[in-house]
């Protein structure tokens, strides 16, 4: 489940990165020592006295993570001269995981960390290791729609960093504008649209299950048509009561999940393709269209990336079409720190307006930011753009998986079924609702 | 260690040298040195006992009480057999007992044919017989993960060399890995194409082991080489046959590493096999679920090879 979520939720970093194949290269040493180092310099060039506050901030290794986080710290320092950074790295996935709840439990956590937001939050005891910031002046900045995914038994314990992403269809537009469609307001759109690109010789749509975790967005995607015709399903969900398999508007999501194999919407070889292979495909206009994270643009120069653009996975009714949000990750303070009050001022720097626009040149975005008073340069990419449309005009929810600790770790093999044409719509909804009911009684929660 | 204290008395009385040493002294004397001698040479596997102690005996009978909790890492809490339960109730567990014994079946099977062949071949009287058994084993010697890779790569069907030859006599290959019906075979074949060295090293051992007068004595009755195949390398190489079947078909059951860097079990459930399973509940964080399964892993495993390394002992013998 951890593996599954976070490989979704990190893919801002961790897709872009390995494509990169960056995301190795910096040990925890040799990337705090430029932060280290700046910090030596201007203690020597200022000779103040030694009431110097040096603070720790723990950061996960991915290189758009630490490229952003540096800045952060060299403009900080630079305002507050009494006050020094020194930078670690972690790892991501479940070893990141795991090195967090240690620090965590051992009292040897950094006195800043960053980490994800949402349920893995959850995992953390937030009451008894992360310091308070309920109505704190830290996040006088933070658009309140972030807080949801940062509260814990109704305190809220995090400030942002970085972008939200949009999960749902990344296309070609020229590909669109050749073929002579438009964006789809609704499924049945979408379907005719694939008809007309399947006649023009185009795959509609690019399936990249080599990297498995891709197969998931159909169903997680589609969240927002969910949550529109059911608005209590999270709850629901999480308390036993509602299932996929027996709420027809989830079950769309799997429904929609087994279309394209069963209509020959997919690229040939699509069980073998990666995601950087399918990047290619999409840019190159071999694919019109491809269910994923809007994150994957990172790793393309601009030109190429805004040939793309964004859309949620279309509903049924073109009145509520929105798309699914994954919400940036958050700033956390250890409550075990020494420095809480220098914390604090940095963290608040980083989700103020002036911090998103050293944020956004050291690390250009993929999402809009969830900073009240920053908006974004007009040269933001295109796909940017789509999916603060969404924002702008409230047509956004969170992935399930901000609102609701329960997620089995077998979507994405189950997805994977149903999109290489081995089971059924149904029959995989029924399977991931008893993988749901695995992870709900190995995690040992109520109601199960 | 028992024999400590009487050694320690048998001191003291040489020390007092006084008339008080008696016959009974003598006689304990006696028998300790008798233990010492006996045991002193055991004292030589204490280290490798020690770590093997340590590294598998413990942790061995520690999973089987952490596989009847539910266990976080930090806390584990008793929960019975529920783990065996949920183990059991598991999906995909019957699909991937089916995969695992194919993939056993098949690899032991085509290592056994192959190597048995190529073993033939090698110890033929060639001219290039050092390379060629050079090459056969060469495979054997790469990292699985490396060969898992490469193999990924070779079997890609848009530009893959295997898919690029077929495409050169007509032949429009499948997605080999990517296709859920030609998944587990083709990680199957490629565990032979690394194994098969292996057997045929045996088997070159056994063959070379049979006297050179069956075959002169199948000369002088007229036989030819496939007699000489069929009634003398055959029966008489059977050992090694045994051999290469025990080692393998373990090798098979609990294969994992291949599995897993070629297609993750995929794709969906195509090619999980037990250990896949187990190693997606690990990786999930249900440690006692996924110990569980190990546990019942261990137990299939010796349910299947003992008796089986039984009775081809027995035929060995037999014969």
């Amino acid at each position: 489940m951890k593996t599954a979520r976070i490989r979704l939720a990190t893919v801002a970093t961790a897709a872009v990165a390995m494509v990169t194949l960056a995301a190795c290269a910096s040990s925890s040493s040799s990337s705090s020592a430029p932060a280290s180092a700046a910090g030596s310099d201007t203690s020597s060039s200022a000779a103040a006295p030694a009431a110097k506050t040096e603070l720790t901030l723990l950061v996960d290794n991915g290189e758009f993570t630490v490229k952003a986080a540096k800045a952060e710290i060299e403009a900080f320092q630079k305002a507050n001269p009494d006050i020094t950074i020194k930078m670690n790295t972690r790892p991501g996935g479940g070893d990141g995981d795991n090195l967090i709840k240690t620090k965590l439990a051992t009292g040897e956590m950094e006195d800043v960390f960053w980490y994800n937001s949402g349920s893995l939050l959850q995992a953390l005891k937030p009451d008894q290791n992360i310091v308070d910031l309920t109505g704190d002046a830290t996040l006088k900045d933070v658009d309140e729609s972030f807080l949801p995914v940062v509260t814990y038994k109704g305190k809220v314990y995090g400030a942002p960093w970085g972008t939200i992403m949009g999960g749902g269809i990344v296309y070609n537009k020229d590909v669109f504008a050749k073929a002579g469609i438009t964006v789809p307001k609704t499924w049945a759109e979408f379907e005719a649209n694939n008809d007309k690109l399947k006649a023009a010789g185009i795959t509609p749509v690019l399936g990249t299950l080599k990297d498995t975790w891709t197969s998931q967005l159909f169903v997680l995607g589609d969240y927002h048509n969910v949550a529109v015709a059911n608005p209590t399903f999270a709850d629901d969900y999480t308390a036993n009561k509602a299932k996929y398999a027996s709420t027809p508007a989830a079950l769309r999501g799997f429904e929609k999940t087994a279309e394209p194999a069963a209509k020959g919407w997919l690229n040939k070889g699509a069980g073998s393709t990666t995601v950087t292979q399918g990047t290619t495909l999409l840019v190159t206009g071999k694919a019109a269209q491809w269910p994923i994270l809007t994150a994957v643009v990172a790793s393309l120069p601009k030109d190429q990336a805004n040939k793309l653009g964004f859309f949620g996975i279309p509903g049924d009714d073109a009145a509520k079409a929105g798309a699914t949000v994954w919400s940036p990750a958050a700033q956390y303070i250890s409550a075990k720190s020494k420095n809480i009050d220098a914390a604090k001022k940095f963290v608040a720097f980083v989700a103020s307006p002036a911090g998103t626009d050293i944020f956004n040149t050291a690390s250009p975005a993929t999402g809009p930011y969830l900073i009240k008073g920053y908006t974004l340069p007009s040269d933001s990419l295109d796909i940017v753009k789509d999916l603060q449309a969404y924002v702008d005009a409230k047509a956004t929810t969170p992935a399930l998986e901000f609102l609701s600790p329960v997620k089995g770790p077998a979507l994405e093999q189950i997805t994977t079924a149903l999109e290489t044409g081995q089971s059924n719509a149904k029959d995989g909804a029924a399977q991931y609702d008893a993988d749901v009911t695995k992870q709900a009684k190995q995690l040992g929660l109520a109601g199960w | 260690m028992e024999s400590g204290p009487s050694q320690a008395r048998t001191a003291g009385s040489r020390g007092d040298a006084g008339p008080g040493g008696s016959a009974l002294t003598h006689a304990r004397t006696a028998t300790a040195r008798k233990t010492y001698l006996k045991t002193y040479s055991y004292w030589f596997y204490a280290p490798a006992g020690l770590v093997y102690l340590v590294v598998f005996l413990v942790p061995t009978v520690m999973s089987f009480y952490f596989a009847f909790t539910r266990w976080d890492l930090f806390t584990a809490e008793w929960i019975g057999l529920d783990n065996f339960s949920q183990f059991f109730s598991e999906q995909q567990l019957v699909t991937s007992l089916w995969h695992t014994l194919f993939y056993a079946v098949f690899t032991s099977g085509a290592k056994v044919v192959l190597g048995m062949l190529f073993a033939v071949v090698l110890t033929s009287n060639m001219r290039i017989r050092g390379l060629l058994r050079s090459l056969v084993f060469f495979p054997v010697l790469v990292s699985t993960v490396a060969v898992g890779i490469t193999f990924g790569v070779l079997f890609q069907p848009d530009f893959g060399l295997v898919n690029t030859v077929l495409s050169w006599v007509g032949i429009s290959g499948p997605d080999w890995l990517g296709d859920p019906d030609t998944a587990l075979l083709s990680v199957a074949v490629v565990d032979v194409w690394k194994g098969v060295g292996l057997a045929t090293v045996i088997y070159i051992a056994g063959i070379m082991s049979i006297s050179r007068d069956y075959y002169e004595a199948v000369d002088c009755d007229g036989g030819g080489a496939w007699v000489k195949f069929r009634h003398i390398t055959l029966p008489l190489a059977r050992p090694a046959t045994f051999t290469v079947i025990l080692l393998s078909f373990i090798g098979g059951l609990r294969s994992f590493d291949l599995i897993w860097t070629m297609t993750g079990g995929g794709p969906g459930f195509a090619s999980d096999t037990i250990a896949s399973v187990i190693y997606k509940q690990y990786q999930a964080g249900f440690y006692g679920l996924s110990t569980a399964g190990n546990v019942v892993l261990f137990l299939l495993v010796s349910a299947i090879v003992f008796p089986l390394a039984f009775v081809l002992n027995r035929r060995e013998v037999d014969l």
